[in-house]
């Protein structure tokens, strides 16, 4: 690779990098992001090469391993291009054919098509499939197209454009004036306009200065940043590059939490790339612009996606908040001028450096600007990521994108914003989605992790869920959050066991406003959102759990009781087998009965009694039914 | 763990006071644990009080105190494998080993451990082991899966 | 240092920038209660129990006045209903597990805390890090410090230090309002301090 001095020689490179890609040859793109290798794609990338290899055709096809392409239920995920033909859950076994008769002889081969869960229909186009028909990839749209490991890939698609108009075309106070205009609004969770953080940084006394991209992304559900780092390192780079000449900034640091290895390999790999090519160093594109990164490790605590405490953390402290003010951009790493932005953040810069402001204005609703990634997850038929306008209903992302609740069950409520974020219920599906809306609606944007439950979730189990994970992830510094925390989960916990006492309810509101009040930091400031909302829309839900020890969604382990229902039982003796304790009485021919004082309530009898027969049912809040006659359980032929 | 190694290890972050983190998930990722001898040799070199060795190598999840078995079992509870059933696993994995999260049998056999969120919520529950991902685990799936480890 | 002019509990009072809200108030002899504040060591911030409401830009909040900075015609209040409901419940939640700590009594008389609000803890640690504190920046032994975090923050002795420092020193032990330092430290000293004839490894 040459050593890129000026914009001119950035072109000349572009230029050579086109006119060795031929845009009519065929190409195999193959998704390897983190969720498709856990379904195999390494293997099924492996009889690609090999397959190519033994047919003679490495030349003539362009086989691309690229990042994560969203679509993380149906995978491993083929594209053939031109023809742009998507073929979902790829087995090694499928290669030889989509060579042979897809490649070779133009086949489609059906059985790898996308099928409509309801109407069975096919759909053969990528741009068609509903999933992401109804999408708007602006940012994580590259993904498909790059190899994360090549810049040249990027350069080929256009990346690198917005860094030397930057640099040598705008001014710094230009760039910012940009960025404000775009409205482009912290996408980590907080919100704040980005562009307003750059002045505040900007205009900090001082000669040294920070700047900083989180990639902590600790929302359990969330992965938005990790595919993007993994799938496209180049744009946050980019993205970081423009920020730091904007502020005057000369030293960036990646904080890249240590659960995300592959992120942080590719991300390596990219900056060494950057670097070769002399996008990263000193007098950038002949700019006069210095600039060098490093990537730090996280070490496994949710509380470092907090500015504070992740600025605690590069310094090689415990992650424990600071208070503010002083703010991160008057006095942040080592007591200098900080900015830090969360990596889907940085990765829209480019956009709005190449189109200008319109680019995200033009999207959106009055307060939230440009596109969103959610992560699409839970009980939902199209488990995967996502990117939409905002101001997109919640229905049209859940059930034209996600493919609606699988099971046939019924919606209950969607949860956005991670643990500080709250529940959506199903009269509020037509909410228009952005960071005001959701705040409104008594949950947040957060992260983007969007998690969709149905009939069988307990939403008193869910708020425990939440408190419990925070309890673990409190830096426990402060009283409020530590202690409120405590007593909220043991009263939550007492509650799904159906000891809830008189005055809970109370004690859990007081606790939520001492809380929200007095907490030093967003995570104790929210702490009790998932009680508070879950409480708000789902009352009734807490009232059984308390009043009546019972769980209508019939989760709750010890408010539970399996039974077997005679009419349905075919004493096909596979729960009798199973039963961890030997709780089950019956045999071949007779019903089988469980013995309800030894049940465990583990569940297992509900899940290996075969569908067909469907006879073990829960209770909750009544007693079963009285075991019937010894008589009665004899199954004769005639009465079955 | 080699004192040399160690040595190596803090060499490489150039012997940074604020490099601690990354220089004890270094020694983490190659040991498995952090002896306590690793620990002052590392507040020796970097010149960090030990107590802040101490409160660091204790706040952050990654790190162990303990030896750690030869197979580390990780059990996803990100809120997309929790809402499809991951309670119901971790439950049969502590049956199986009878050992509860943060804990190592008395073999050294297996670790356990539960994590918050891998990323692979299509795929839910998750359990990673030894870090291979296994995905839509259930709890019968779950006892065949550790019977495979010796 | 620049003057400034703010407004405590209705009364004016001078300050200077780069003052907390708490010193300005203890200048003007406007009494502010707090649990993890010492004159000798650095602000925490960790027990709350000095929140006071600010209005200062048109933005109203409450702030913890032992960290926040005056700011120019800042109005203060250092007593309000919400301000008693929030302290009496900070105090209710440490009593969980000093229930018999004079300080905490003290004060939860004043607010009405009710001790038994919440079921007991078998810690009586309330985490106000005066010793960790005292030891790190007055004495500078770093014998005693945190471990772990959130509900299982813990302060931990260093027996290697604590074994050749504390029993000359002692002197963070006044500073302990529940006396949990004390009990540590007879734990710490019976079980992990290094044997004479062998030093642990």
């Amino acid at each position: 690779m040459p050593s890129i001095k000026s914009p001119d020689e950035l072109e000349a490179f572009r230029k050579n990098v086109l006119s060795n890609r031929d845009p009519s040859k065929p190409s195999i793109t193959l998704c390897s992001g983190t969720a498709c290798h856990a379904t195999g794609s390494k293997e099924v990338a492996a009889a690609f090469e090999q397959e190519l290899e033994q047919q003679g055709m490495k030349t003539d096809i362009n086989f691309r391993k690229t990042g994560c392409h969203g679509f993380c239920e149906k995978g491993p995920i083929v594209i053939i291009d031109p023809e742009e033909i998507c073929y979902l859950q790829v087995t090694p076994k499928d290669v030889p054919d989509i060579i042979g008769q897809t490649i070779k002889e133009k086949k489609v081969l059906d059985h790898l098509l996308y099928t409509d869960a309801i109407t069975g229909e096919k759909t053969a186009l990528e741009s068609e499939i509903p999933f992401y028909k109804h999408q708007q990839r602006n940012v994580f749209g590259p993904n498909r197209r790059i190899d994360p490991r090549s810049i040249e890939d990027y350069i080929a698609i256009g990346g690198f454009q917005a860094l030397p108009k930057a640099l040598l075309e705008m001014a710094p106070d230009e760039i910012i004036a940009e960025v404000k205009a775009a409205n482009l609004r912290g996408r980590g969770g907080g919100g704040f306009p980005a562009g307003q953080k750059w002045e505040f940084a900007r205009n900090a006394p001082g000669e040294q200065k920070y700047v900083v991209v989180n990639c902590d992304e600790g929302d359990p559900g969330a992965y938005m940043d990790r595919s993007l780092m993994e799938g496209n390192p180049f744009v946050v780079l980019e993205g970081l590059l423009i920020g730091a000449y904007a502020i005057g900034a000369s030293e960036g640091y990646f904080y890249v939490r240590q659960e995300y290895p592959l992120a942080r390999k590719n991300l390596d790999i990219a900056i060494g790339q950057v670097e070769e090519l002399g996008l990263l160093g000193k007098n950038i594109l002949g700019s006069g612009f210095d600039f060098n990164v490093h990537v730090h490790r996280g070490a496994g605590a949710f509380v470092c996606g907090e500015e504070t405490a992740l600025l605690m953390s590069l310094e090689g402290r415990a992650g424990e908040p600071k208070s503010r003010p002083p703010y991160p951009a008057i006095k942040g790493l080592w007591g200098k001028p900080t900015n830090i932005n969360n990596v889907e953040t940085w990765a829209n810069v480019p956009l709005i450096i190449n189109e200008g402001a319109g680019a995200l204005t033009s999207i959106g609703t009055e307060n939230s600007k440009g596109t969103k990634i959610f992560s699409l997850v839970g009980k939902i038929n199209n488990t995967g990521l996502v990117e939409v306008p905002m101001g997109i209903t919640l229905e049209d992302i859940i059930y034209k994108i996600g493919g609606g609740i699988p099971g046939g069950k019924k919606f209950k409520a969607v949860q956005t914003g991670g643990p500080s974020g709250g529940c959506i219920p199903e009269n509020m599906l037509d909410l228009k989605v952005g960071f005001d809306e959701l705040s409104k609606a008594g949950s947040m944007m957060g992260s983007g992790g969007m998690i969709v439950m149905d009939e069988d979730t307990c939403m008193v189990d869910i708020a425990r869920y939440f408190i419990d994970f925070l309890t673990d992830e409190s830096c426990g510094k402060c009283v409020p959050c530590r202690e409120g925390l405590r007593q909220m989960h043991k009263i939550l916990t007492r509650i799904t066991e159906g000891n809830g006492k008189e005055g809970d309810i109370e004690r859990l509101q007081e606790i939520a406003e001492t809380a929200r009040e007095a907490s030093l930091c967003a995570l104790g400031k929210t702490s009790a959102n998932p009680f508070l909302s879950t409480f708000h829309y789902f009352k009734d839900e807490y009232e059984a759990h308390i009043k009546e020890k019972r769980c209508p969604a019939l989760s709750c382990k010890e408010l539970i009781s399996f039974y077997i229902d005679p009419d349905k039982c075919a004493a096909c003796m596979i729960c009798i087998k199973k039963c961890p304790v030997d709780a089950i009485d019956g045999a071949k021919k007779k019903i089988h009965i469980i013995d309800q004082a030894e049940c465990t309530n583990c569940g297992t009898c509900f899940d290996v009694c075969p569908s067909k027969f469907d006879a073990v049912v829960k209770f909750s809040g009544v007693p079963v039914p009285p075991p019937i006659s010894e008589e009665a359980r004899m199954i004769s032929k005639k009465s079955k | 763990m080699d004192i040399d190694r160690i040595d190596q290890i803090i060499e490489k972050h150039e012997g940074a006071a604020s490099s601690l983190i990354q220089v004890l998930l270094d020694i983490q990722s190659e040991n498995h644990w952090l002896p306590k001898a690793a620990l002052k040799q590392v507040s020796e070199k970097l010149q960090v009080p030990l107590l802040q060795v101490q409160h660091v190598a204790t706040f952050y999840k990654t790190f162990s105190l303990v030896p750690k078995g030869r197979h580390e079992v990780n059990i996803c509870m990100g809120t997309a494998c929790h809402v499809r059933g991951a309670g119901r696993v971790l439950d049969k994995v502590e049956e199986l080993t009878g050992i509860k999260p943060g804990e190592t049998d008395l073999d050294l056999k297996f670790s356990l451990e539960t994590v918050n969120c891998v990323g692979c919520c299509a795929l839910g529950p998750v359990m990673d082991i030894n870090g291979k991902t296994h995905g839509k685990i259930s709890p019968t799936k779950t006892e065949k899966l550790l019977k495979s480890y010796e | 240092m620049s003057e400034i002019l703010i407004q405590i509990d209705g009364k004016e009072v001078k300050a200077r920038e780069g003052m907390t809200v708490l010193e300005a108030a203890k200048g003007a002899g406007i009494f502010i209660p707090t649990l993890c504040h010492h004159e000798q060591l650095e602000p925490f911030g960790g027990c709350r129990i000095c929140i006071v409401e600010t209005e200062s830009g048109g933005k109203t909040m409450l702030a913890a006045s032992c960290v926040y900075p005056v700011e120019e015609n800042m109005v203060v209040n250092t007593r309000s209903e919400k301000i008693d409901r929030i302290r009496k419940s900070l105090l209710e939640l440490l009593m969980a597990h000093a229930p018999d700590s004079p300080q905490l009594n003290e004060l939860a008389e004043e607010y009405g805390a009710d001790r038994d609000r919440y079921e007991k803890e078998t810690s009586f640690c309330i985490h106000c890090g005066l010793c960790v504190r005292y030891c790190a920046e007055v004495e500078k032994k770093d014998a005693i410090g945190f471990v772990d975090r959130g509900v299982r923050k813990e302060i931990s002795f260093v027996p290697e230090i604590a074994s050749r420092e504390c029993n000359a020193c002692k002197r963070c032990f006044p500073l302990c309002p529940t006396s949990y330092l004390q009990a540590a430290f007879v734990l710490t000293e019976s079980f992990s301090f290094p044997s004479e004839s062998s030093e642990h490894k």
